[in-house]
């Protein structure tokens, strides 16, 4: 147990386009960590499709890098699409 | 033996190995190795209590005596109870737990898989929705009995010392007597020569997989469960389950 590798695990609902950040599980393997996120992550009918990833195969930005990383953003308002009258004929975006 | 006596028998056999089995894997809740593997042992408990709630309840229907899927669970003795003398057999180590699991799992499988095309159409439905269940089941069995028997050395020995202990319990799962063959011939249950054929490929080739000797096809196999002769270990199991229910007949409110 204390070998194991950890997995994050990613759930598509039903009705969801995209796989979702669900948490993680312990696994020996990734057939191991497959069959632990059903057990967990899908035991209320939760998902029609699963991802693992080995958590240490993901690159994370730091967090003492979210100043430089994010506040910059910040006051650009002109890079949100809010400024456009939409015709009708285009629906939900 | 009528069709109709086997019947029955038949139900409750079906019936008792899932609630046993079930009961056993519970004990484990709160003491499993890892907090995933909890999780997913008593998912599987709960399947095979609730596929042992329909056997039940389809059973307690043909006997008509007034008892239900309840009673026939929780206050019936060992001598009446008709499970395989696999499932009664303790946890042990996890080698064992997932061994026993696996034997079963792959007998499941494929009397499920046979019971699909029952001429009974209750048996058909129950056993197409536990066959989801059973397969799911088969699968992790297998996989854990391959990890550790292709594991390290130490899991290696494990798991073959598991499978010798729990060999002479699987004779019992292949070799049909009268109430298999009634139902067998009334195209009701699975032909038993087909179930021991593929019984036997199967847990030869995962056995063969995880570098493990299976037992030999001639040993010596205990055979009572379905008979009601079981082994010591029932009975302590039913003194556990059907506490409750013997303390307290027919109370309503937990």
């Amino acid at each position: 147990m204390s070998e194991w590798r950890l997995y994050e695990v990613f759930v598509r609902s039903k009705h969801g386009l995209n796989h979702k950040h669900v948490g993680s599980v312990h696994a020996s393997d990734a057939e191991m960590a497959m069959e632990n996120a059903r057990d967990l992550y899908t035991r209320r009918n939760e998902g029609v499709s699963i991802w693992v990833v080995p958590s240490d195969t993901i690159t994370a930005s730091a967090s003492d890098e979210k100043e430089v990383l994010f506040d910059p953003s910040e006051d650009k308002i002109y890079r949100h699409a809010s400024f456009y009258e939409l015709p009708d004929e285009v629906g939900h975006m | 033996m009528t069709q109709a006596e086997a019947l029955k028998e038949y139900l409750l056999r079906l019936a008792d190995s899932d609630m046993i089995l079930g009961q056993r894997l519970c004990e484990l809740c709160g003491k499993a190795p890892a907090l995933e593997e909890e999780m997913a042992l008593m998912n599987v408990a709960l399947d095979l209590v609730g596929q042992a709630r329909n056997w039940y309840e389809y059973a307690a229907e043909l006997i008509d005596d007034g008892r239900d899927a309840d009673k026939l669970a929780f206050r019936r003795d060992a001598h009446n109870y008709r499970n395989l003398l696999l499932t009664e057999q303790p946890n042990e180590d996890y080698a064992v737990t997932m061994g026993r699991q696996f034997f079963f799992d792959v007998w499941h499988y494929f009397t499920l898989k046979s019971l699909t095309e029952s001429s009974d159409e209750r048996i058909a439905g129950i056993a197409a929705k536990a066959l989801k269940e059973a397969t799911y089941h088969l699968r992790r069995s297998s996989e854990w009995v391959k990890r550790l028997g292709d594991g390290t050395e130490e899991s290696h020995k494990r798991m073959q010392d598991a499978v010798d202990i729990l060999w002479r319990f699987t004779g019992e799962l292949i070799t049909p007597d009268d109430t298999d063959r009634v139902m067998a011939e009334a195209g009701i249950g699975p032909d038993p020569d087909q179930l021991a054929k593929d019984w036997r490929g199967m847990v030869n080739e995962v056995l063969t997989q995880a570098t493990l000797t299976p037992g030999a096809e001639d040993a010596w196999m205990y055979m009572g469960g379905k008979h009601g002769e079981h082994t010591e270990h029932l009975g302590f199991i039913l003194a556990e389950m059907q506490f409750l229910q013997r303390a307290y007949p027919d109370a309503t409110t937990w």
